[in-house]
């Protein structure tokens, strides 16, 4: 290092922190969402093929009972407003309002657990009657374990926000959590056609 | 400034701080803590990088000795080595640990090391989440091997076809331990795949836009993607098969409405992709090493880069050529049988480029350009046997038969282990700070090429005169036997050559001659720093103008002539993040501390899935150390991060 360096450059303006594609976090949120999604994909798929086997879909069941499936669609539907209110009161990091959009967002994800709960209580078969209870059960059970991890997240959010944590990038963290949770949610419309509309139309 | 004390003190890189200084500061804020607990809770991507590489070899070595224990029961008619049970459960774990616990990570290992290099960033993406894939990669190994020596280790072939590998057939918890593993592997394959994405999309240093991007960092970009949107299929597989094993789910069941061809599409969705994902950093390492020691920019740089991405989107529409033998549709099998085809055009421009590469060169025929030319020249002939294999007719005559076991050693170990012999020849130089042997590189090479072409080429006419696969045993009399001792002989000799190799490896860790900075005189951004580099990777982050930046400076400048960027931190970990196309600079972010709570996150992610073997029940319960552990990882440190210090 005998050489003094060639600067053509200072950078101590940049900030240190941003929403959205010029944040990592949010790329790697990106990211995951592609997994996870390809997994959603995949086991949809999977239920398209084990629908040509037997002769009759559902195989001498009734279908999943509407109203619990539906419940939770509206729902989660109705629950992008308070999350897009929530990424909205993060982008401009007012803190007040960002605790109340977690504490909201918080009690509806809590409430969609209870809902799906539910909701495989109406599903009208058992994981091991046949090929088409095992890809209904599991197609909902992926998709409850992504509403329980984004709860999570959220439930720990929310703690954090109240705590001396807050900082610049708490807000990203948040918005952040707000685009995975507009994924879970988006996640659910074609699920939601797959295991109650799907075997009616069939 | 709430201290009051620092506001004069400058602490960024920059003209006001010595290199001395800055060195110093860089150093006290990316070291790793000395001892166990810093061994323990490392995020530097070099060290995870350096375990993953030590790891993989060593997996490469038992599934080594497990082909050569193969080898030896069929080097004559009739021998009596191993029973046709321990058989079984040789070549399963001989395949599995190749593909998951070899292939996979340690192209991933070349990733984390030098992906961060070469794009000129402090460290890659999410490093703690890179400390945990590698704590699970190796709880997933371990199991898989500690099952194996207790007699329980998987025996129904790499893939695990049902119904053979159903609750039917296959009673006992072996094929469960073999569906863990998958899972284990995958999800730090996946973790990986999005952070080498990240750190490529968001950290490359100013200036390297997409065209200057090195084709090793594209290789393992598009190759990032493909496990994305492959790996996926086979977790969502081996899941569907454990749930028929443990809870009685139906899937692969016909008696209920299951499918057992279901099982072999989502096992092939990923499982040709797989092939890429293992093929397509090979092929970053040659496109590296070409230029360096032909001592020219590579031929076709946009032509290799397309090549890329035309391989990733193809490697998805072949799977179905491994199911020619199960009778799916004519129109079907055209489809795939075309793609086939297709995908040697992308392989065939890239092959062009590099011979042009050579060809235009001044080559300089080290030990790394040797593996080169073996890979082009073995791989080649593996393509070769994959047109043949792509046609259904003569698909159909040689499945299951040695033919089909020659083809994939072909393209794997020519297409994949070739290449990577050569970059632990290129590179290891970089990670150690001291050269190998090139006349021993020399005797490896040639043992390795001399002892896989006799192991090998003779399996083809095997497989064209009827041998079957996976059988423990022949009979005499049928014409087989001087073939299989020829290939016992190559197998013995492609032994030597990798305890050649093991053996330079020992002898130049210690007495190695020094590398300095670029031994090889060659032109990306790795060789910008000292061998090995230090824990920051670089004092100040370069700026790019070229695809070999180092062969763009001045004549005769040393690395240190790169004109660099300044106003860093540099009493904290701080990274830059530039935009994703041009690279312009855009923000600092602050990059993790050493952390514990990976390990423990993986210790509980371990407990988990190893217990879901047993019970269900394993995936409620274990969740709640899960839980704990991920809120620990990703709680912030006490106190907060210090404010932005004053700049003079």
């Amino acid at each position: 290092m005998e050489k003094a360096p060639h600067f053509v450059t200072d950078l101590a303006h940049l900030p240190t922190s941003a929403h959205g594609p010029r944040s990592a976090t949010w790329w790697g949120t990106l990211g995951f969402i592609l997994i996870e999604g390809t997994g959603f994909a995949l086991a949809a798929a999977a239920y398209f093929y084990l629908m040509g086997q037997p002769e009759t879909w559902p195989p001498g069941q009734a279908p999943p009972d509407w109203l619990w499936g539906t419940a939770q669609l509206i729902l989660m539907l109705a629950s992008l407003l308070p999350n897009l209110w929530t990424d909205r009161v993060a982008h401009q990091e007012d803190l007040r309002k960002v605790r109340v959009g977690l504490v909201v967002m918080s009690a509806v994800g809590l409430l969609t657990l209870v809902v799906r709960a539910f909701e495989f209580g109406a599903l009208n078969c058992r994981w091991d009657d046949n090929a088409y209870g095992s890809i209904v059960w599991v197609l909902l059970g992926l998709h409850a374990t992504h509403l329980v991890t984004d709860i999570g997240d959220t439930l720990v959010l929310t703690a954090l926000m109240f705590t001396r944590h807050v900082e610049p990038r708490r807000y990203t963290d948040v918005t952040d959590n707000c685009v995975y949770w507009n994924f879970v949610v988006l996640a659910w419309v074609p699920l939601w056609g797959l295991l109650y509309v799907v075997p009616r139309l069939v | 400034m709430t201290a009051g004390t620092d506001t004069a003190v400058v602490r960024r890189d920059g003209p006001g701080l010595g290199e001395a200084e800055t060195n110093a500061r860089l150093a006290r804020s990316w070291a790793t803590p000395p001892g166990l607990w810093g061994w323990l809770s490392t995020v530097d991507h070099k060290q995870v990088g350096r375990r993953y590489v030590v790891t993989a070899f060593t997996f490469f070595v038992l599934a080594g000795l497990l082909a050569l224990a193969m080898r030896m029961q069929l080097a004559g008619p009739e021998r009596t080595l191993l029973s046709p049970d321990r058989y079984n459960q040789i070549f399963t774990m001989h395949g599995t640990t190749m593909m998951f616990l070899f292939a996979v990570p340690m192209m991933e290992a070349f990733a984390i090391y030098l992906v961060p290099l070469m794009v000129g960033t402090r460290a890659i993406a999410f490093p703690r989440l890179n400390a945990f894939s590698y704590w699970v990669y190796l709880a997933g190994g371990i199991m898989l091997w500690v099952a194996f020596i207790l007699n329980v280790g998987p025996d129904v072939g790499w893939f695990s076809y049902v119904p053979l590998a159903g609750p039917q057939y296959s009673p006992g918890k072996r094929v469960d331990f073999w569906a863990q593993m998958v899972t284990f592997t995958e999800v730090a394959a996946l973790a990986v795949a999005v952070e080498i994405i990240v750190t490529v999309f968001k950290q490359r240093a100013p200036g390297m836009s997409l065209n200057r991007i090195p084709l090793f960092v594209w290789g393992q970009l598009v190759t990032s993607f493909m496990v994305v949107f492959a790996m996926p299929a086979v977790m969502v597989s081996s899941s569907m098969l454990i749930m028929d094993r443990l809870i009685g789910t139906h899937f692969f069941n016909p008696a209920e409405g299951g499918d057992a061809l279901l099982w072999q599409h989502l096992f092939w969705f990923f499982g040709h992709p797989e092939v890429y994902i293992i093929f397509l950093p090979a092929t970053g390492f040659v496109s590296s090493i070409l230029p360096t020691f032909a001592r020219r920019p590579i031929f076709g740089y946009t032509a290799l880069v397309l090549a890329l991405f035309a391989t990733g989107f193809l490697g998805f529409g072949l799977w179905v050529h491994h199911m020619f033998a199960t009778g799916l549709p004519h129109l079907g099998n055209s489809f795939y049988t075309a793609a086939s085809m297709a995908i040697a055009i992308p392989s065939g421009i890239q092959i062009f480029c590099w011979i042009a590469t050579l060809w235009d060169g001044r080559p300089r025929f080290a030990t790394p350009l040797l593996f080169v030319i073996g890979f082009i020249v073995v791989f080649v002939l593996g393509g070769l046997s994959g047109i043949m294999l792509a046609s259904v007719p003569l698909d159909s005559q040689v499945h299951d038969t040695y033919f089909v076991v020659a083809h994939f050693h072909y393209v794997l170990i020519g297409g994949a282990v070739f290449p990577l012999f050569g970059a632990f020849y290129y590179w290891f130089p970089k990670f150690t700070g001291r050269m190998l042997s090139e006349r021993v590189g020399a005797w490896n090479f040639g043992l390795f090429f001399v002892g896989f072409n006799l192991a090998f080429f003779p399996m083809h006419i095997l497989g064209l005169i009827g041998m079957p696969r996976r059988v423990y045993s022949y009979p005499a009399g049928v014409g087989w036997d001087e073939l299989n001792l020829l290939a016992t002989a190559g197998a013995v000799i492609l032994a030597a050559g990798v305890a050649t190799f093991v053996g330079n490896v020992w002898h130049s860790l210690k007495h190695g001659v020094s590398a300095g900075d670029n031994p090889w005189g060659a032109g990306t951004l790795e060789w910008a720093t000292s061998s090995p580099p230090p824990s920051y990777n670089f004092t100040h982050i370069p700026v790019v103008t070229g695809q070999e930046p180092l062969w763009t400076l001045p004549q005769g400048l040393p690395a240190q002539g790169l004109p660099v960027v300044g106003g860093l931190r540099v009493d904290q970990r701080e990274l830059l993040l530039t935009t994703v196309v041009d690279a312009d600079p855009d923000l600092r972010e602050p990059s993790p501390e050493p952390s514990i709570w990976p390990l423990l996150s993986a210790l509980a992610v371990t407990a988990l899935f190893i217990g879901s073997i047993f019970t269900p029940w394993a995936v409620v319960w274990g969740a709640i150390p899960l839980a704990v552990g991920l809120i620990g990882w990703f709680w912030p440190k006490s106190p907060p991060d210090t404010p932005e210090p004053v700049i003079d």
